[in-house]
């Protein structure tokens, strides 16, 4: 990965920024735009961007971090798994800290369980196969982004004829979720698509967005000329009353159509289903589950648990963060009770939640 | 040696652990304090215009051995570092090895190379030191701590107490390094980066008479953001740093952007922060340069009135953030 300071440059950047404004000058009401992705969250709060913006226009961070819509139900019943003699779990380290009904991986690794934090499916695999005796289960959490390679490692499970791998899925599709929100409650003027979702699954899938919600789209990239081009481009189309379309910013990574060759293998091993998110409550057709040529490989096929009913804490408003309806600061809990060493909700675990973002970054 | 194995019986008193430290330990850091086999190494007399700085600090890396450096150079520098910060001429180090039943004697051996390249570099004496051997699975490989002794001139003033309004902040040259470094190791990525893991004594010994420097920090576990928090913490100023004056080397940007983690909490092994009297600042930048370990050396920010006990960096767009220190851990981003 080349050029990061030039597309951090900061004569260009403030020339975008003077755009902005002068785009939104004549401009009275409210632009509302959401980020839906929780890298391009971390990334506007890392380069301050939020304080830069003209006061008229709001960014909203939508639900587009993997481990804080992942809801709790899947936290506890990971945690029911790791109690299972000889399971050993893998997970990213995201997924570690967040705190389930009852417990969190990291207190039950702390009394025995065996909990490892791996960087890729293919690690886990491995793990697998160095440790016959031992049933690897992986937590596939994860969008587009994540799922291929999942997709792929299963694939290479399967023709190795590994025995004691498996994976809980519970891997999430973005534009199901993004028309969730259209539907809802949210006002949202705007929409800057994620990147490497993007990458995968291309343009397209957002069409339906502008088409028959009138909204704009912008595909882009995660440095800072990236994003704040993408917020001009959005000003523009609705301060001009353009046509709204999706437009891709992030070219250098992004077609059309897609990554070809990842969506085919995801078609290969999982199917869609109505799935379930923490805040937006089930969602039409916007997870991912196994088909059945790799039903051997589903944990939640092979290992039968029972999971005690979930218990959320009612104060923790993550659900309504990410919906895009409040921001962390409207939260009683954050900074006093809720904070990175002490986590309630999955937004202030995740490196990439709004709440750890806005702990960081937006004092 | 090839193929010989630590066994248990190194660490047991005994005979092997005699060998051990006769052949390898004394041969390598033979001097006339540590050759006297005492249970304490008995110092030479101090000036009465001297403090004595005392420090130590375990080592515990995974990876052992990491481009640009091993636990035992790691150990070493470190012990080194923490003297000098601390405006202390480092004399004598002490070293404390736990050894996993199993770890490669040749490993060891290289080990204690690089220990002895750095003393014989900085002139740093390794004096006392001690062996364990713990049972396969007790320990992680090898686990060394150092301890060690310093003296410092009474009439420097080094201290928060001394910092004021408009000082300078500098470091020493690109963060991040060490850590990328270790993390690229453990995932196999294909880097040339190198742990900056470097003895800090030469150069601040150099830049201490350059100028009126007031305070002095390396900013290991945490990176620079934990290190200047800790520095404006309950103090009556601020401090405010610009991103683009930071050196990073393009690599470690790249792999940091790859897993979302922020350089400003890299842990470093070969760097320092300096506060110095603005004016003085220009001159110990130069003196800086002139040292290979400081040759990258930049200002990096300033010390302001407000906000108070905070840290603030200005970004790329001239935006400012409050930097706070590390909480929780660094993750690597998952989509």
């Amino acid at each position: 990965m080349k050029y990061i300071d030039e597309y951090r440059d900061s004569g260009l950047a403030k020339e975008i920024v003077e755009k902005i404004y002068s785009e939104v000058k004549n401009y009275n009401s409210e632009i509302k735009i959401m980020e839906v992705c929780g890298t391009h969250t971390m990334a506007i709060g890392k380069f301050g961007i939020r304080r830069i913006l003209p006061e008229n226009i709001k960014l909203l961070s939508g639900p587009g971090c993997p481990v804080c819509v992942t809801p709790q139900s899947y936290i506890d019943k990971a945690i029911a798994f790791s109690q299972i003699e000889n399971v050993k779990i893998a997970t990213f380290g995201d997924m570690f800290k967040v705190p389930g009904s009852y417990s969190s991986l990291e207190k039950e690794k702390s009394t025995g369980k065996d909990v490892e934090i791996v960087y890729s499916p293919m690690d886990a695999l491995n793990i697998a196969k160095e440790n016959k005796d031992k049933k690897v289960i992986f937590l596939a959490i994860g969008f587009e982004t994540t799922s291929p390679a999942v997709a792929m490692t299963l694939k290479n499970a399967y023709q190795e004829n590994v025995k004691n791998f498996f994976i809980f899925s519970g891997h999430k599709l973005i534009p199901p979720a993004m028309e969730a929100l259209l539907k809802g409650k949210v006002e949202i003027n705007g929409f800057i698509c994620p990147g490497h979702v993007s990458t995968i699954i291309g343009s397209e899938p957002y069409e339906f967005i502008p088409e028959n919600y009138g909204i704009p789209c912008v595909i882009t990239g995660f440095e800072l000329l990236d994003i704040l081009y993408a917020i001009y481009l959005i000003v523009r189309n609705i301060c001009r009353k353009e046509k709204p379309g999706v437009e891709i910013e992030y070219r250098r990574s992004v077609k059309r159509e897609g990554n070809l060759k990842a969506k085919m293998v995801m078609e290969e091993v999982f199917e869609v289903y109505d799935s379930k998110w923490r805040g937006l409550g089930i969602i039409p057709l916007s997870g991912l589950k196994l088909r059945e040529k790799f039903w051997e490989y589903d944990a939640e096929r092979v290992f039968d648990v029972k999971v005690n009913e979930t218990k959320e804490n009612e104060n923790c408003i993550c659900g309504e963060i990410l919906k895009g309806l409040k921001t962390p600061k409207d939260c009683k809990l954050y900074r006093k009770v809720c904070n990175p060493e002490n986590p309630v909700g999955p937004c202030m675990v995740s490196s990439e939640g709004a709440c750890a973002a806005y702990y960081k970054y937006e004092e | 040696m090839k193929n010989k194995k630590i066994l248990l019986a190194y660490g047991s008193g005994g005979k092997l652990m005699h060998q051990l430290i006769e052949d390898l330990f004394l041969k390598n850091f033979n001097n006339e304090i540590i050759e006297k086999l005492d249970d304490s190494a008995s110092l030479p007399s101090l000036s009465e215009k001297f403090d004595i700085c005392f420090t130590t600090d375990s080592y515990t890396v995974d990876p052992v051995f990491f481009p640009g450096g091993d636990i035992g150079k790691l150990s070493v520098c470190g012990t080194i570092n923490d003297l000098s910060v601390c405006g202390a001429k480092p004399l004598f180090i002490s070293c404390s090895f736990i050894i996993e039943e199993g770890f490669d004697f040749e490993d060891l051996e290289k080990i204690v190379d690089s220990m002895r390249k750095v003393s014989e570099t900085t002139g740093v004496k390794i004096v006392t030191g001690d062996t364990k051997v713990v049972e396969k699975g007790k320990a992680d490989k090898i686990f060394i701590n150092t301890s060690g002794i310093g003296i410092k001139d009474k009439n420097l003033k080094l201290g928060k107490e001394y910092i004021e309004v408009g000082d300078k902040v500098i470091i020493s040259g690109t963060i991040g390094d060490h850590e990328i470094s270790i993390i690229s190791k453990r995932l196999n990525f294909e880097t040339e980066i190198e742990s900056d893991c470097a003895p800090l004594n030469k150069l601040i010994s150099e830049i201490i008479k350059e100028g009126e420097i007031k305070f002095m920090r390396d900013p290991t576990r945490g990176g620079i953001a934990t290190t200047l928090n800790e520095i404006v913490k309950e103090q009556n100023f601020g401090i405010l740093i610009e991103r683009r004056k930071i050196p990073v080397r393009e690599e470690v940007k790249s792999i940091c952007e790859i897993l979302g983690i922020d350089p400003l909490y890299l842990a470093n092994e070969g760097k320092v922060l300096i506060v110095c009297k603005n004016k003085d600042s220009e001159k110990i930048l130069r003196k800086m340069k002139e040292n290979e370990y400081g040759k990258n050396a930049q200002i990096i920010g300033e010390i302001v009135e407000e906000p108070k006990g905070k840290v603030l960096l200005e970004t790329e767009i001239g935006s400012k953030i409050v930097i706070d220190m590390l909480s929780g851990g660094q993750y690597p981003r998952i989509c």
